[in-house]
């Protein structure tokens, strides 16, 4: 079988009855069938009742199609979608707490901050915490800038994400 | 009017249309089996909850109704297990019921508390813990609309105590109504232009083979599929959950393919252009090595599970429907496309003959003797005093392939073996249960030394409610299937498969009120099999004495290719390698 050998990273959303065995079941699927998953996020939509999964897969095309497919076999499961190829607005919540014992640390963070749009919501004598909200690649360049002034602690979300209303389309009304 | 979750739970499997539970009490589940008795439902007491489980398994399978089974709460759940797994691999249509400590005690590690949703989720297609009973006939409907539509599968329901015990108003003209979820609807009609694209495909295919699993079975496919075949010259292949679609002596039928299929099916399939696969999932017992499995062949796929669909073969024409909508449909698009495609016939005809000759050339062989039993001969002198119209169930290992390749199946449904999971053990309590289903049917278990010792409790069962299934243990004092591995890829170290010591099954057997009989030479085998015939108020069991280290071929070795099989030695001849 031809088995295209990328494994890029799939942002699956997933629309599921809110029920706990539901959840259970989509991460049981993943440990079972032996798919990675790098990411997961759970929350409510604007219908209580139903939960909206964001969760981001490593894996060949191959792979990722077999998700999608096992996912929408649960019985819970209304809809399950790959976003990764549409347009659509992707985002996650990063906490880090940052060490800024001298004032020339504190400046940099500072210009950062400002650069990337985040914000300082936490602050004691010797750190700083700060919030961003950015697409993985912001919130990865980010890391990568601050990293060398020492990490306390850090939270990251997940990736949540929605298809853009420009696009012409919402989440689909056919389960496929 | 108000009633318990007990009685509204009882009254909604009545409503279901549920005649037969298999299960055992036990404490969590006292209110139901206190309210059991004075409903129309039977109950049958087996002598472990893996029998019950494996009983309702085999009612299911050859009713095509949802079986039903009770047990209690943590070891009684535990229990359900195997036997749930082994009729969700198999996509069965079951619904168990299971008892649970009261909802104010969950999570304590209670007396006789489980996770039974946790435990039994990957080994069911859904499964519900009640915690109001005010939610409890919803659920059931749900279950039993889960177990039998779509794939079919295993539901489990949950049941705390308390939830049983509690009162609520149940409405029955509301519970008649039909079953709305949201977040399924299968899907069963096949697309109509995936459909003309197969239909061309096959009326232009020049070696097409039909691959036919057991969803061909379930969906009551079978006579369309055989019709297909004579319609359009197509020679049929099946798994070992599709054997009885087709009649066995159909002279299109190649037999089983896979491991321990026939040379002819295994090559056709090899050799084809086109397979046509109908409710089936090319398990790896079927396709040998993957990557070498019909490797010119292109592939239309009817399954109605999509996510079989590609899950190990790419599909060029995938359909996704149930396999008899979908045949309707296509049945009459192949034979208006055979109609305009005359020409293909000559080719096709060549096909067939070149098929039928590997049939003549390497056909199911073993070596006869006057000595020894067979296990071979048992199996053609059940199918020939049974003529061939008995239900059988088997259990799993060598006697289960020499059922597959020498019990030639007459009509569908009438064969009930574990093919998914291969669980050791289902026979017996799955014979029983097919008689409790098919009571018109001469049900005979063929089982093997090793597999009968794992729940031989149940012929107490079977004696209890004076089922008169018919059990034949292939004995070889050995796990045969494990000794062949062994001897074969293992150099003969043959490391804990032997089972010389092992009870007298004839007297086991009549110390558990049943009928034990015994053959140890060929000329006996028949008259054996007539006694057991003419006993019809209890089990029998009968214990055949046969060569020891007798073998299954033709034989895929594990990792090889389909046409890379070992073959018998015909006639003392070198064992040939198939090319």
């Amino acid at each position: 079988m031809d088995r295209k050998c990328d494994h890029r990273k799939h942002i699956i959303s997933v629309l599921v009855e809110n029920q706990p065995g539901a959840l259970a079941r989509i991460i049981e699927l993943f440990s079972s069938r032996g798919y990675n998953i790098e990411s997961l996020n759970v929350g409510h939509t604007e219908d209580p009742t139903i939960s909206r999964i964001t969760m981001v897969a490593k894996g060949d095309e191959h792979t990722i199609e077999q998700i999608v497919k096992q996912l929408r076999r649960i019985i819970d499961v209304f809809k399950v979608r790959d976003l990764t190829d549409k347009k659509k607005l992707d985002r996650e919540l990063l906490i880090v707490r940052i060490n800024v014992e001298t004032p020339e640390k504190k400046e940099e963070v500072m210009r950062l901050v400002e650069i990337f749009g985040a914000q300082v919501v936490d602050v004691s004598k010797d750190t700083y915490t700060v919030e961003l909200t950015g697409d993985e690649e912001q919130v990865d360049a980010f890391l990568e800038l601050i990293k060398p002034m020492g990490i306390r602690e850090m939270a990251r979300t997940g990736r949540v994400a929605m298809v853009r209303a420009l696009h012409g389309e919402t989440f689909g009304e056919q389960k496929e | 009017m108000k009633l318990s979750g007990a009685e509204i739970l009882l009254r909604a499997l009545e409503l279901e249309g549920v005649e037969k539970i298999f299960g055992y009490p036990g404490g969590a589940v006292l209110d139901i089996y206190d309210r059991l008795p004075f409903t129309p439902l039977k109950h049958y007491l087996t002598r472990h909850e893996q029998g019950a489980a494996h009983a309702a398994d085999g009612y299911a399978r050859v009713t095509g109704k949802v079986g039903v089974c009770f047990a209690t709460s943590g070891p009684g759940a535990t229990n359900l297990v195997t036997g749930l797994a082994t009729a969700q691999i198999d996509s069965v249509p079951v619904v168990a019921f299971t008892g649970n400590v009261p909802t104010f005690m969950i999570g304590n590690d209670a007396f006789q508390e489980v996770d039974t949703v946790g435990i039994t989720r990957p080994i069911t297609k859904h499964n519900f813990l009640v915690k109001d009973v005010k939610d409890l006939a919803d659920t059931v409907k749900k279950a039993f609309h889960i177990a039998r539509t779509g794939r079919p599968g295993v539901v489990l329901v949950d049941l705390p105590k308390d939830v049983t015990r509690e009162l609520t108003d149940f409405f029955e003209e509301e519970y008649k109504t039909p079953v709305q979820i949201r977040s399924y609807k299968p899907v069963l009609k096949g697309h109509p232009g995936q459909i003309k694209r197969a239909a061309k495909a096959i009326a232009s295919a020049e070696r097409p083979i039909l691959y036919i699993g057991g969803g061909v079975v379930s969906s009551g496919a079978s006579d369309l599929v055989v019709k297909m075949a004579e319609v359009a010259n197509i020679p049929m292949a099946a798994t070992l959950m599709g054997l009885t679609a087709v009649p066995g002596n159909h002279p299109f039928f190649l037999g089983m393919l896979g491991m321990h299929g026939t040379y002819a099916a295994n090559m056709a399939i090899q050799e084809s252009d086109l397979i046509i696969a109908i409710g089936a999932r090319f398990d790896d017992r079927v396709t040998g090595k993957l990557s070498e499995f019909a490797p010119n062949a292109k592939v239309i796929h009817i399954d109605i599970d999509s996510a079989e669909i590609g899950k190990n073969r790419h599909a060029d024409i995938p359909i996704v429907g149930d396999a008899k909508l979908v045949m309707e449909e296509l049945l009459p698009e192949v034979e208006k496309q055979v109609a305009k495609n005359r020409e293909f016939y000559a080719a096709r005809e060549k096909w067939i003959l070149k098929v039928r000759s590997w049939k003549e050339r390497y056909p199911l062989w073993y070596e006869p003797s006057d000595r020894v039993i067979k296990p071979q001969f048992v199996i053609e002198k059940i199918w020939e005093v049974t003529k061939g119209e008995a239900i059988i169930t088997t259990d799993v290992g060598q006697h289960q392939m020499w059922v597959a390749q020498y019990y030639k199946f007459r009509f569908p449904r009438q064969l009930v073996t574990s093919g998914g999971l291969g669980t050791m053990g289902f026979g017996v309590p799955a014979a029983i249960g097919a008689k409790v289903g098919r009571p018109d049917k001469t049900v005979f278990c063929i089982s093997g030394d090793g597999s009968f010792q794992m729940n031989m409790q149940e012929i107490v069962t079977a004696v209890h409610y004076n089922i008169p299934i018919k059990v034949a243990i292939i004995n070889n004092g050995f796990l045969g299937m494990v000794r062949q591995w062994q001897g074969i890829f293992y150099q003969k170290n043959y490391s804990q498969v032997h089972l010389d010591v092992q009870p007298d099954f004839v007297k086991l057997v009549e110390a558990m009120g049943g009928v034990g009989l015994r053959a140890t030479k060929p000329a006996e085998v028949e008259a054996v099999l007539k006694e057991a015939m003419a006993i019809d108020d209890r089990p029998v069991v009968i214990d055949f004495i046969v060569d020891r280290e007798e073998d299954v071929f033709p034989m895929v070795p594990p990792g090889g290719a389909l046409h890379e099989m070992i073959l018998p030695n015909y006639g003392k001849k070198k064992e040939k390698k198939a090319v």
